[in-house]
């Protein structure tokens, strides 16, 4: 500890050891264990136990009025209900098309946006300034902008000889369309992770690269693209995180129609709520855990690994 | 040559960015300044008729002025939520990165699972019953407060790391205890980690909308971000309304970003690698 360096060398104590856990003592009294109760109080009530109820309800045929437990009938009726395995597979389609394009296109817009361009401080504001606006506020009018026939967007393609699909109206499309204002949504926000982790490799590298006659795009592959990795592992956690358990946006889209076509788990288990099938509800929570975890997990720890060995 | 290939590709990315980025919020501003008729079209389009004070009187008056109960409730819900948010999790931060003790490792994978576990709904409805806070305003507050100190934490953590424990020593042989300590000399070092907290939280409450929507029912309770889902169906065909109500509900996340982009994006990025 740095901290013994700073003593004063005056008051000339009995021992080593001693001197230590006495000031480990008043060290711990300065921090008190109770600091950690308000927040430790609210979490665990509001949501560890919860968390830990929810294993415990999936299992039961719960409605207002009483609870039956009936052991995994749920997460078979789960797996068998087409529009429940849609909404499974939904959630997997959703957050990798999401995290996928906000790596390529933030990257390449960080790319960009490091580079010698004018305007790139107004730049940067304009493509975060989205992240930070209400996500019911977003669907509505990009609702409105996807409209096909009187729509912006598809006005735009049709000008251009283009004949724009009909986004959220077509089943193929609707799942995607509201992925896509994700992405236009979100895409700031990865973006300035890249921008940082770019400003954060050292220019002698580029330097380097330059005396042996490196090309742009030699730099961005053999330097960039490596040295950026742990702001790819963030970008990529962090969309996932968000996309596995999206539904504002795709509630404020589309309710997950036409059909089930862009349900996801979260919109399921909000239906099932509104149903009044709380146990079924709270096995998609379940099932939304399952995944999270088991996506994030091994990703977090990828990360964290990284950061011990730098 | 180069220069002039460079600013060539700013100026083709600055279009590109104005029409992907800004085309929306113009739409959003353009239309709700027509009328009930124009907005219909659906058009892009600079206003024929300016009719934005009428919409604004409209959209505030609809529902018995339900707009000005959500902005009361919203402000009430984002100004309460915060402040206990930061006042907890700085506590928790800073013991946190000061003391080692064996709960550490669990505290950490606690802030962890706050992060990552997605909150399982109906069973906090059932907790909330129990507790007698369903559906009520201080109900979802702690909420609100549960959910986001995992994020704060990590933030306070990693601010405190920088700040030196001679601090802390010298005010405690001064005679301070731990709790005059805390909010005397530690809570003023913290002062732009916490303005960056209050300012990246209070826009997530701000815009929260799937709390509200589960853990507050009814239209007297309503929050901003409600009152947009509940005119969705009333206003189908008055879009020049519904859009009054978005850019109404742009504006304050708008003054935030203007007077503290930096924070905002020290906030969101660090944490973003922190994590």
């Amino acid at each position: 500890m740095a901290t013994t360096l700073e003593r004063p060398a005056g008051t000339a104590p009995p021992t080593a050891r001693e001197r230590a856990s006495q000031r480990a003592k008043r060290r711990n009294s300065q921090y008190p264990m109770w600091f950690y109760i308000p927040a430790a109080v609210l979490f665990m009530v509001l949501f560890i136990v919860p968390t830990i109820a929810s294993f415990y309800f999936s299992l039961t045929r719960w409605t207002l009025f009483d609870v039956e437990f009936i052991g995994f009938d749920n997460f078979l009726q789960f797996f068998d209900e087409p529009m429940l395995i849609q909404g499974f597979t939904n959630t997997f389609i959703y957050g990798f098309v999401t995290s996928g394009l906000k790596v390529v296109l933030g990257l390449l817009l960080a790319v960009l946006l490091t580079g010698q361009i004018i305007g790139r401080t107004f730049l940067r504001s304009v493509i975060f300034f989205p992240v930070l606006v209400s996500t019911i506020g977003v669907g509505i009018t990009f609702r409105v902008l996807m409209d096909p026939f009187d729509g912006l967007i598809n006005t735009a393609l049709a000008s251009v000889g283009i004949e724009g699909p009909a986004w959220l109206t077509d089943p193929a499309w609707a799942l995607l369309s509201v992925a896509f204002v994700d992405v236009w949504k979100g895409v700031g926000l990865a973006a300035l992770i890249y921008i940082a982790g770019i400003v954060a490799i050292p220019q002698e590298y580029f330097e380097a690269a330059k005396v042996d006659g490196a090309s742009a795009w030699n730099n961005f592959w053999h330097i960039t693209l490596p040295l950026v990795r742990p702001a790819t592992v963030t970008v990529i956690i962090l969309s996932l995180i968000g996309g596995l358990r999206s539904f504002d946006l795709i509630w404020a889209m589309t309710r997950g129609g036409p059909g089930f076509t862009s349900d996801v788990i979260a919109s399921v288990i909000f239906k099932q709520y509104q149903a009044g099938f709380y146990g079924l509800s709270s096995a998609g929570n379940v099932v939304l855990f399952l995944i999270v975890t088991a996506i994030i997990v091994p990703l977090f720890w990828a990360l964290n690994r990284k950061q011990v060995d730098q | 040559m180069l220069t002039l290939r460079k600013n060539l590709i700013g100026i083709v990315a600055i279009i590109a960015a104005i029409v992907v980025f800004i085309v929306p919020f113009l739409f959003i501003v353009t239309t709700a300044m027509k009328t009930r008729l124009e907005a219909s079209l659906l058009e892009f389009t600079w206003p024929q008729q300016f009719a934005f004070f009428e919409n604004l009187a409209e959209v505030i008056a609809a529902r018995d002025f339900m707009l000005i109960t959500a902005f009361i409730n919203s402000t009430v819900l984002t100004v309460v939520s915060v402040t206990l948010m930061v006042i907890f999790s700085a506590m928790v931060g800073w013991v946190l990165q000061r003391r080692q003790s064996r709960w550490n490792g669990f505290i950490n994978f606690m802030v962890l699972a706050g992060l990552i576990i997605p909150p399982a709904v109906v069973p906090t409805i059932w907790v909330l019953q129990g507790l007698e806070l369903f559906g009520t305003l201080p109900g979802l507050i702690l909420i609100e407060v549960a959910y986001g100190l995992s994020f704060c934490v990590l933030l306070f953590r990693a601010f405190i790391a920088t700040i030196p424990r001679e601090l802390d020593e010298a005010a405690t042989i001064d005679g301070a205890g731990p709790i005059r300590l805390f909010f005397t000399v530690v809570m003023p070092l913290l002062k732009s980690v916490i303005v960056t907290v209050i300012v990246v939280q209070a826009v997530f409450v701000f815009n929260d909308f799937q709390n509200p929507l589960y853990f507050l029912p009814g239209d007297e309770n309503a929050t901003v971000q409600l009152t947009l889902y509940n005119f969705q169906s009333q206003f189908n065909t008055q879009w020049n309304l519904l859009f009054t109500n978005i850019l109404l509900i742009t504006i304050p996340p708008l003054i935030m970003y203007i007077f503290f982009q930096k924070q905002i994006v020290a906030g969101l990025t660090s944490g973003a690698v922190k994590g």
